[in-house]
């Protein structure tokens, strides 16, 4: 299955039922006794120059996701290939080159910068790491990312607590362009952010991407902030994908209960517009013990939601071109009649899209 | 027209440290009427949170009010309560909710005991009255299975959970005042739709006025009648929601306006505002925000603007009021033109 | 924005610890018994080992000629101790110095390494710690007789470096966890290299710390050995001799307890008094985060 928003030329990342699960250990042995299944058979791709965003709650898996692909996490099962290359595969020697290639910037601007660094340090060690230059010429290589990012040049000799969050955040963002990478995992970039620096670092991000042709795996949780930078946007959910989509498609007509659910939810800075909510009940499962069947069916909404919805894992389907989604509930569906009715369905398929769910204005 | 609630009259709050003197809080004014939500609006730095503080006297050396400082509540000055009578009106009848649920919590008790800790404190119950009074509070806030949960510890509650607990806690004296800082910052934005389901529901039900601070525009339109606009330690604009948002007058709110990203909205660049916040030991001369102002220009370097009454209770901190054309003629700001635009 | 002031890197620790008057005294202090035992040669009036006069010098209380007195074997006790302080100082330094490497390193990489490495090694420094530094040094001293200045100062190392690891390791857990880690590793960064470049800077403040108070136990262990008979050969002079050499009339021959136990005393609280002042200068490293009300340099 090739999700990819290239007709043409193959994906640079591929991720195939990308698992990863952490073992619970219990008692003074450590018997495992269950796990937290953080991220549970994810699969998608990203096409060069592209941004996928990766959004959901917390304890959805978007976080390990992204580092699971990088391998800072070891995923459990699945593949991962990078410009042809499985990085599952490699060797701690070839994974070091590949590093290069795939770069990561950080959520906590305070926690992700040695406080002990210079911040011209900071930036300079992938340099070094990578003998891609040294001495004077590293220093203008740096001078030159600093600038890049917005940053003057002199501040080179300062250490991360002398900035703001939103300054440290773009030495980061130099520190992962020093090695050129040309896939950058954004995780929570700007979620420590106030909103007017938020609105800096993402246009710096979108300038950077045209200059440099990279793509972007970007992971957040504001909405309104992923509509602005996406490409394509995957909703997750509990460790699953459930629902991937063009930004326009998924924000105009979303098809899965809970993306619907998730935009009904973020204030609309519109005074008296009472909007209508969709609520959802209860808070969101544990991924240790997650539900049977659609894992976010006790929650949802949808008017035909039945036994069956307990039973049967939802496929993720192409609902319309380009447009998939996990339900086996919305039309058109793989999931037959009689195989619903044979899991206890006693309501069929229904198209259902609430008001609440759009933001547009008419 | 009602006496209001709550009454600050030229606040002012200072922190004296190594590095100079921080006016966090410099000059803030304004009042909070019965049963209103106001809300208060700032990024950081602003000194929205230090302002809540300084309401319940919550500040500690090297933070010192300075005198002068007048917080009218209820008719009584604060500033002229000794702390037995503060510790009267703490949790009692102006109650705080603070942004992060885990920390508000003591670990180490129970949710029953904790909320019940209150109502022992301030209403002298017993301890078996004290843990009746948390179940209901409990239910209040929509928690299941109440009896159950109040045996439990905050660390087996999720964020959205342990965030009703600390309302229930507030809530608990029925009081007259809840302030709540960035109350669903830390939530994910479905259990953030709940809690300020639940807080609105709640406030209108008892009467209890709230003041909101928050930095999401978005929060602030959906549940204040009122908006406070925070920058560099003053006010810099007050409006009725509606007003805020149709009419914004300071060039700082309409900056924030336009950085905000919306659902449904354009898909171009954001609008940013170059440069960063001045440092609070050294506020600069004039207008505190000319610097990164598209329309700034020679009064606003050395004349530090009042609040002028823009009509209908808006007021805004800038000279615009009085020369409205200048609008008409925006420009790069200082900030943008200094090349240090990285915030 | 303008950067506000470093609050890291050397200068800006010896500011903040110069601050505290009580922290100068110590410094004063230290820097004091520093030079003196640099200069003993020079400051000294006698020979320390010299026994000036057998029959009419020995155990004279301070006089003019003799500001601290005399011992029983009539030796001017003012120049044993300043000379006795070379033997505190070299000691103590020494010893401190070696644990403190050895004790990083493997706390380091216990902690960093985790697994069987950590397991092992830390059970090895769990066997060690429960079994009381001094009787240790008892029994090894009493066994191969009084030491020379370099045996005894590499038994102090090797009994002291346990309690340094474990504070190291406990740091490097800590700090393994932290996003800058895995940035560097995310960059590529070996190891070897997060524990040298990112690791290490880190934890050498709490290191740093104890390192002063380990001076401090190592003098006053040394001052005790020699005490006991079993520190350093004699006529070598320490002010643990010294006192030693008074031991047996103690309210008669008082100026050879007084002033070597003075001088161990002044020493050793100037190191705590430094130790504590250099743990509250080395820390915060980082600015409070968000939550903290006094503005910070987050705009």
């Amino acid at each position: 299955m090739t999700t990819s928003a290239r007709a043409d030329g193959s994906p640079l990342l591929a991720v195939r039922d990308l698992t990863k699960h952490f073992p619970i250990k219990r008692g003074i042995f450590g018997r495992v006794d269950g796990a937290v299944r953080a991220v549970d058979g994810v699969t998608f791709d990203v096409a060069p120059g592209e941004t996928l965003a990766l959004v959901g709650e917390s304890g959805c898996g978007k976080s390990t996701t992204g580092r699971a692909i990088l391998r800072l996490i070891e995923p459990t099962s699945g593949s991962v290939h990078f410009d042809g290359q499985d990085v599952l595969a490699l060797d701690a020697a070839d994974l070091r080159k590949l590093r290069r290639r795939m770069q990561i910037v950080f959520q906590d601007p305070f926690s992700s910068l040695n406080p002990r660094m210079s911040i011209g340090a900071i930036v300079r060690e992938g340099l070094t790491i990578h003998h891609l230059a040294e001495g004077s010429a590293a220093d203008n290589r740096v001078r030159q990312l600093l600038e890049e990012v917005g940053l003057r040049s002199e501040y080179a000799t300062r250490y991360p607590h002398e900035f703001s969050g939103g300054q440290r955040q773009r030495v980061g963002i130099a520190r992962a362009l020093s090695v050129e990478p040309s896939f950058i995992v954004c995780d929570e970039p700007v979620s420590a952010l106030d909103v007017s620096v938020q609105a800096q670092v993402v246009n710096l991000l979108q300038d950077l991407q045209r200059e440099r042709g990279l793509a972007y795996l970007f992971i957040a949780h504001d909405l309104s902030v992923v509509e602005h930078i996406a490409d394509r946007v995957a909703v997750m959910y509990l460790g699953h994908v459930v629902e991937l989509a063009p930004v326009e498609m998924l924000y105009g007509e979303p098809i899965m209960p809970y993306t619907q659910a998730l935009l009904s939810a973020v204030p609309a800075p519109e005074p008296g517009v009472k909007r209508e909510r969709i609520l959802l009940a209860g808070d969101v499962p544990s991924p240790a013990n997650p539900p049977s069947g659609c894992v976010f069916h006790p929650r949802c909404q949808h008017p035909a939601r039945d036994a069956a919805c307990a039973k049967i894992v939802p496929p993720l389907e192409e609902k319309a071109p380009g447009h998939w989604a996990a339900c086996i509930k919305q039309p058109p569906t793989a999931v037959s009649w009689e195989d619903q009715r044979a899991a206890g369905a006693t309501n069929q398929p229904e198209f259902f899209l609430p008001r609440a769910a759009l933001h547009r204005s008419a | 027209m009602t006496t209001p609630l709550l009454e600050l009259e030229n606040l002012h709050t200072f922190f004296y440290t190594d590095a100079g003197v921080a006016r966090a809080v410099d000059g803030v004014s304004f009042a909070v009427g019965v049963g209103e939500t106001v809300g208060v609006v700032g990024e950081s730095g602003c000194g929205k949170s230090v302002t809540a503080l300084s309401i319940l006297r919550l500040v500690r050396p090297p933070g010192r009010i300075e005198p002068g400082s007048v917080m009218r509540f209820e008719g009584k000055d604060l500033m002229a309560l000794d702390e037995r009578e503060m510790q009267h009106v703490r949790g009692n009848r102006i109650a705080m909710v603070f942004q992060e649920p885990m920390t508000a919590l003591n670990p180490v008790f129970t949710i029953g005991d904790q909320i019940g800790e209150v109502a022992r404190v301030h209403a002298g119950m017993n301890k078996r009255d004290a843990l009746a009074k948390a179940v209901e509070m409990l239910k209040l806030v929509g928690i299941p299975a109440p009896e159950q949960r109040a045996g439990e510890y905050p660390h087996q509650l999720s964020g959205g959970m342990r965030q009703r607990v600390v309302i229930a806690m507030a809530l608990v004296m029925n009081p007259a005042l809840v302030i709540a800082d960035e109350p669903t910052t830390a939530l994910d934005v479905t259990i953030q739709a709940q809690i300020l389901e639940l807080l609105a529901d709640l406030t209108r039900r008892l009467g209890t006025s709230v003041l909101l601070i928050t930095h999401d525009l978005g929060v602030v339109a959906e549940n204040c009648t009122r908006v406070i606009v925070m920058y560099a330690g003053e006010v810099v604009e007050e409006a009725s929601t509606s007003d805020l948002f149709a009419r914004a007058h300071h060039p700082y709110t309409e900056g924030l306006l336009g950085a905000m990203p919306r659902v449904g909205g354009e898909k171009d660049r954001l609008a940013t505002i170059p440069g960063t916040v001045p440092p609070p030991t050294n506020w600069p001369k004039g207008c505190r925000f000319r610097d990164r102002c598209p329309y700034a220009w020679e009064r606003c370097e050395t004349e530090h603007p009042p609040l002028y009454q823009i009509g209908g209770g808006h007021t805004s901190r800038c000279h615009l009021a009085e020369e409205p054309e200048r609008r008409q003629h925006p420009h790069p700001p200082l900030a943008a033109q200094r090349g240090a635009t990285a915030a | 924005m303008t950067p506000s002031a470093p609050l890291v890197g050397p200068r800006r620790t010896l500011a903040r610890l110069l601050r505290d008057s009580r922290t100068r005294i110590a410094i004063v202090v230290l820097l004091v018994v520093a030079l003196s035992a640099v200069f003993a040669p020079l400051l000294a009036p006698y020979d320390p080992s010299a026994q000036l006069d057998i029959v009419r010098l020995p155990s004279q209380p301070p006089s003019f000629a003799h500001p601290l007195g005399t011992d029983p074997y009539s030796r001017d006790v003012l120049s044993r101790l300043l000379y006795g302080g070379r033997i505190s100082l070299a000691v103590g330094l020494g010893a401190v110095l070696l644990a403190m490497s050895f004790g990083i390193a493997v706390g380091a990489v216990a902690g960093f390494v985790g697994g069987a490495v950590d397991a092992v090694l830390m059970r090895f420094v769990d066997a060690a710690l429960s079994i009381p530094r001094l009787l240790v040094l008892i029994l090894v001293t009493s066994l191969w007789g009084s030491l020379g200045l370099v045996p005894l100062t590499l038994l102090m190392a090797g009994t002291g470096w346990f309690a340094v690891s474990r504070l190291v390791r406990a740091e490097t857990l800590a700090l393994r966890e932290r996003e800058f880690i895995v940035a560097a590793r995310a960059l590529g960064a070996s190891p070897l290299r997060m524990l040298v470049r990112h690791v290490l800077p880190n934890v050498a403040a709490p290191a740093l710390v104890a390192a002063t108070l380990g001076i401090a136990n190592v003098i006053l262990l040394e001052a005790g050995l020699s005490y006991l008979g079993i520190g350093v050969r004699p006529p070598t002079a320490s002010w643990g001799a010294i006192i030693q050499d008074g031991a047996e009339r103690v309210s008669d021959l008082w100026w050879l307890t007084l002033f070597p136990g003075l001088a161990i005393l002044v020493t050793v609280f100037a190191c705590n008094a430094l130790g504590d002042a250099l743990r509250d200068a080395l820390d915060p490293r980082q600015l409070p985060r968000g939550t903290d009300p006094t503005f910070a340099a987050e705009a």
